[in-house]
C-alpha cells in the first residue's frame, strides 16, 4: 500500500487566519434538552426537497420518516423526537435569501419514544448496495456544510472505482469546533463509520486529515486507530491554512491530485467525507439511528458561554442560545456557519438543520463594518490568497 | 433582537486603502527629506502647493460626482499623487505650473476616469508629462544641489511665487540642468562620459545629491516591501532591466554610455521603481505580468534616456507600460485549479 509517509502537497494561496477556536472547546459537548416545538424543514440537503408523509394531527415517533426523499438527489427527513405534527407550513429558515420554506412542525411530547427501528445487521455481510440503501434510509447527508446526500458519494458506479477515502477533519473555518470536539469525544465511532464507508466504496486506503491547530483531536484519533488495530487508515496532521478543509484543497494536500474542472473527486478515484458524516453513518448502521441530531458550535463574543451542543434537528436557534447563557450586550450579527463562508440570519427563530455546524453571534469588534470599504485598487491581495488561482482584481 | 444583515467574510479587515496610502506616504519621508536637504525649500513649496491643489481638486470633483467627500479625502490617495508629483517637479518651478500639473492629474487623469481604482494611467505621471510637454523650459532647470539648498527661503518664495529673485544675476549660478541632461548635451558635443563626469555636479557614481536621494527612496521602498505594501516583482524588474541594458551598452562603449550605477542612482529611478511603477491601480497585477511590466519600464527608461528627446524617460516609460497592462494581464493569467494547461 502506498503511504504518504509524511509527504504533503500544497495548493496555491491560502490564508492564515486567527482561529478563535479556544473559546468553544473549554467544555465537553453538552446534550441539549428536547425543545417544546421542532421546526423541521423539508429541504436540508442539496437536491430536491423531501415530500411530506404526515399531516397536521398525526402522532409521530422518534426516528420515524416524516418526509421521503423525492428522486435520487434527495434525502429523507425523520422526526427528531416523539410528539404530534402541528402543521406542515412555510416557516422562516436559515438561508441567505431570508425566504421561508416548507417545514413540518412537531409538538414534542417529552417522552422521546422511539418508533420501529430496522434490525441491526453486520455491515461486513452486507453488499455495498444494501449498505448504501441503509445509509440513504437514514437520511444522511454531508455534515460538513454542503449537505450532499452521502449515499451518492458512496456509489462510484460501474465505470469508476475509489482508491482513497479521505476523512475530512480539517475544520479550517475559524470559530467552528464541532468536528474537533466530535473527534475528541467519539473517535471510535468516527473510525468505525469510516470503515463502514470504506466497505461501501471497496476503497483501498483511508486518510484522515486534521489541521495542526487541533493537536488533541489528532492525538486522540491517531491513538484510537492504533488501539483498534485497523489496517489501512492513516491519521495525518496537515498545516493550518484556510481553506485546507475545502474538499478540493484537502484532496490536493493529502494526495497531490487535482479534481478536474467540471469533474468530481470520483474522476480521480478519491472520495471525501466529513468526520461528522462518519459518526452519523456509524449511528445509522450500528445503532439503527437515523440522522436526527448533530453537534453545533455556539460561539462568538455575542454569546455568554460558548461551547458545543448535541442538538435535535429542528431546534430553534434561540433554544441553543438560551442554553449557552444567552446573548451578551455586544452581539451585532448572527452568522450561520463560520466567518468566511457563513451567512447572516435576521431571526433566531429559524431551526437547526442537518447542515448547520455553527452559530456565530459576532460582536462589532470581531467583524468589520461594511461601510468602511473602498473601491478596489487592484492590490491583488485576493489573487495572492486565491486557492484556485483566479484573478478577482481583473475587470471581466 | 435586530441583527445586521451583511455578506461574508464576518471578520476583521486586515488592511485598508487609507492604511496602505499612509504607509506609502511614510516611506516617502526619508527620500523627501534628502530632496529638501539638497534642493532646498522649493521642495517644500512644491509639496505644499501640490497637496493643497490635489485636495481642492479632489473635493470639487467628489462633490460634482456626489461622492462622500470626507471618506474619499481621507483615503490619502490624492495626497500620494500630489507628493509623488511634487517630488518629480524641479524645486524651482513657478507655483502655477504645480497647480496646473496637479489639478490635471487629479481632475482629468484620476476623477474623470472614475476616481480611485479606475484610472488607467498613473495620475502623477500624467501631471508630470503635461508639465514637461507644455513648459519644457521650466521643467529642465533644477537647483544646483548643495547641502541646505542653493537658495534661501525668501529667494525660493520670490522665485516660485513671482518669478523673480532678490538678485536676478544669481539665477544662472543657482540653477542648472540635471547631470543626466548634461551628459546628453555633452555627448551631443562629442565629449566622453569620463570628461563630462568631472563636472562639479557629479559625485561618486551619479549626480551629487541625487545619489543620496535615490538611496533613501530605495530604503523607503525596502520598508514598503518588508511591510508587504508592495510586491518585489515590479521594483526588481525595473531595476534589473535598467541595470542590465545600461551595463551592456556601458561595456560596449563606456565613453558613450553611462555606467549602470549612474542609471540606478540618477533622476527618478528609485522613486519610480518603488513608488510609481508599483501603483497597483495602473500596474499589471499578475505574477509574470508584473515582471514584464517592470522590465518594460526599465528598458523604455533606458531607451528614452539615451536616445529620446527628454532627459529622463521615467514618466513616459510608465505611461507607455500603463497602456500595455490590459494586454499583459490577458496573456499572463495563471492556470486555474483543475483546468488543463491548454485551456
Amino acid at each position: 500500500m502506498k503511504k504518504p509517509s509524511g509527504k504533503l502537497w500544497h495548493f496555491k494561496g491560502g490564508l492564515h487566519l486567527p482561529d478563535h477556536k479556544d473559546i468553544s472547546t473549554q467544555t465537553p459537548v453538552q446534550q441539549m434538552a428536547i425543545p417544546e416545538r421542532l421546526i423541521i424543514p423539508l429541504q436540508q440537503h442539496i437536491g430536491e426537497p423531501a415530500e411530506p408523509l404526515v399531516i397536521a394531527g398525526d402522532p409521530v415517533n422518534k426516528g420515524q420518516i416524516i418526509a421521503r426523499a423525492s428522486g435520487y438527489y434527495s434525502a429523507s427527513i425523520h422526526a427528531s423526537t416523539s410528539g404530534t405534527v402541528i402543521d406542515v407550513i412555510e416557516q422562516p429558515v436559515a438561508h441567505p435569501s431570508g425566504l421561508s420554506a416548507p417545514c413540518i412542525i412537531i409538538k414534542a411530547d417529552g417522552e422521546d419514544r422511539w418508533g420501529k427501528r430496522p434490525p441491526h445487521q453486520d455491515y461486513k455481510k452486507l453488499t455495498p448496495s444494501t449498505l448504501r440503501s441503509l445509509i440513504r434510509e437514514a437520511g444522511i447527508v454531508g455534515l460538513g456544510g454542503a449537505g450532499f446526500p452521502t449515499f451518492i458519494k458512496l456509489n462510484p458506479g460501474s465505470k469508476h472505482h475509489i482508491d482513497t477515502l479521505i476523512l475530512n477533519g480539517a475544520e479550517c473555518e475559524p470559530y467552528i469546533t464541532c468536528d474537533d470536539m466530535l473527534m475528541r469525544e467519539r473517535p471510535e465511532d468516527i473510525i468505525h463509520g469510516l470503515i463502514i464507508m470504506r466497505h461501501a466504496l471497496q476503497a483501498k486506503r483511508c486518510l484522515v486529515g486534521i489541521e495542526e491547530n487541533k493537536q488533541e483531536a489528532y492525538d486522540t484519533m491517531r491513538d484510537t486507530v492504533h488501539a483498534l488495530g485497523v489496517e489501512g487508515v492513516e491519521v495525518i496532521m496537515i498545516p493550518t491554512l484556510y481553506p485546507t478543509g475545502g474538499e478540493k484543497q484537502l484532496i490536493r494536500v493529502l494526495t497531490g491530485l487535482e479534481v478536474p474542472h467540471n469533474g468530481l473527486p470520483l474522476d480521480i478515484s478519491v472520495a471525501c467525507q466529513n468526520v461528522g458524516t462518519a459518526a452519523a453513518v456509524f449511528d445509522a448502521v450500528e445503532k439503527s439511528q437515523p440522522l436526527i441530531s448533530r453537534v453545533v458550535t455556539v460561539t462568538g463574543d455575542g454569546i455568554a458561554n460558548p461551547g458545543n451542543m448535541q442538538v435535535l434537528i429542528g431546534t430553534p436557534l434561540q433554544e441553543l442560545i438560551e442554553t449557552s447563557g444567552g446573548y451578551t450586550d455586544q452581539v451585532q450579527r448572527l452568522v450561520i456557519g463560520g466567518p468566511m463562508m457563513g451567512y447572516t440570519v435576521q431571526s433566531d427563530q429559524v431551526p437547526i438543520t442537518k447542515t448547520i455546524n455553527c452559530i456565530l453571534a459576532a460582536s462589532e469588534a470581531e467583524t468589520d463594518t461594511p461601510d468602511t470599504h473602498y473601491p478596489c485598487i487592484r492590490c491583488a491581495a485576493c489573487m495572492d490568497v486565491c486557492p484556485v488561482s483566479l484573478l478577482p482584481q481583473q475587470p471581466v | 433582537m435586530p441583527f445586521i444583515n451583511t455578506s461574508s467574510p464576518h471578520q476583521q479587515n486586515q488592511s485598508s486603502v487609507p492604511d496602505l496610502m499612509r504607509k506609502v506616504l511614510l516611506a516617502l519621508i526619508p527620500g523627501a527629506l534628502a530632496c529638501l536637504y539638497y534642493f532646498g525649500f522649493g521642495v517644500l513649496v512644491n509639496i505644499v502647493i501640490a497637496s493643497a491643489t490635489a485636495l481642492a481638486s479632489e473635493t470639487i470633483m467628489l462633490n460634482l460626482r456626489h461622492y462622500p467627500v470626507r471618506r474619499y479625502l481621507t483615503d490619502y490617495s490624492a495626497l500620494v499623487t500630489a507628493i509623488l508629483l511634487a517630488l518629480a517637479l524641479p524645486a524651482t518651478v513657478p507655483w502655477w505650473l504645480t497647480v496646473i500639473a496637479t489639478s490635471f492629474a487629479i481632475v482629468i487623469a484620476k476623477q474623470l476616469y472614475g476616481g480611485l481604482g479606475y484610472n488607467p494611467f498613473n495620475p502623477a505621471m500624467i501631471g508630470y508629462v503635461v508639465a514637461l510637454i507644455a513648459f519644457p523650459q521650466q521643467m529642465t532647470q533644477w537647483p544646483v544641489p548643495q547641502p541646505g539648498g542653493a537658495l534661501g527661503l525668501l529667494d525660493v518664495l520670490l522665485l516660485q511665487l513671482t518669478g523673480t529673485l532678490s538678485d536676478p544675476a544669481i539665477l544662472d549660478a543657482v540653477t542648472s540642468a540635471t547631470p543626466m541632461d548634461q551628459i546628453k548635451t555633452g555627448i551631443g558635443l562629442n565629449r566622453t562620459i569620463g570628461e563630462i563626469s568631472t563636472g562639479a555636479l557629479f559625485g561618486t557614481v551619479a549626480g551629487r545629491g541625487w545619489e543620496l536621494v535615490n538611496l533613501l527612496f530605495l530604503l523607503g521602498g525596502l520598508w514598503l516591501l518588508w511591510k508587504k505594501v508592495i510586491n518585489w516583482q515590479i521594483p526588481v524588474a525595473v531595476l534589473s532591466a535598467l541595470f542590465f541594458w545600461s551595463w551592456m551598452f556601458n561595456l560596449y562603449d563606456g565613453d558613450l554610455y553611462s555606467s549602470p550605477f549612474f542609471h540606478l542612482f540618477s533622476g527618478g529611478t528609485m522613486l519610480c521603481a518603488f513608488f510609481i511603477a508599483t501603483d497597483p491601480v495602473t500596474a499589471s497585477t499578475t505574477h509574470w505580468g508584473r515582471l514584464i511590466y517592470g522590465m518594460g519600464i526599465g528598458i523604455l527608461t533606458f531607451i528614452i534616456r539615451n536616445w529620446g528627446g527628454y532627459p529622463d524617460g521615467i514618466a513616459f516609460a510608465v505611461i507607455l507600460m500603463n497602456m500595455a497592462v490590459p494586454t499583459i494581464d490577458y496573456y499572463t493569467q495563471p492556470r486555474v485549479f483543475g483546468h488543463q494547461d491548454e485551456d
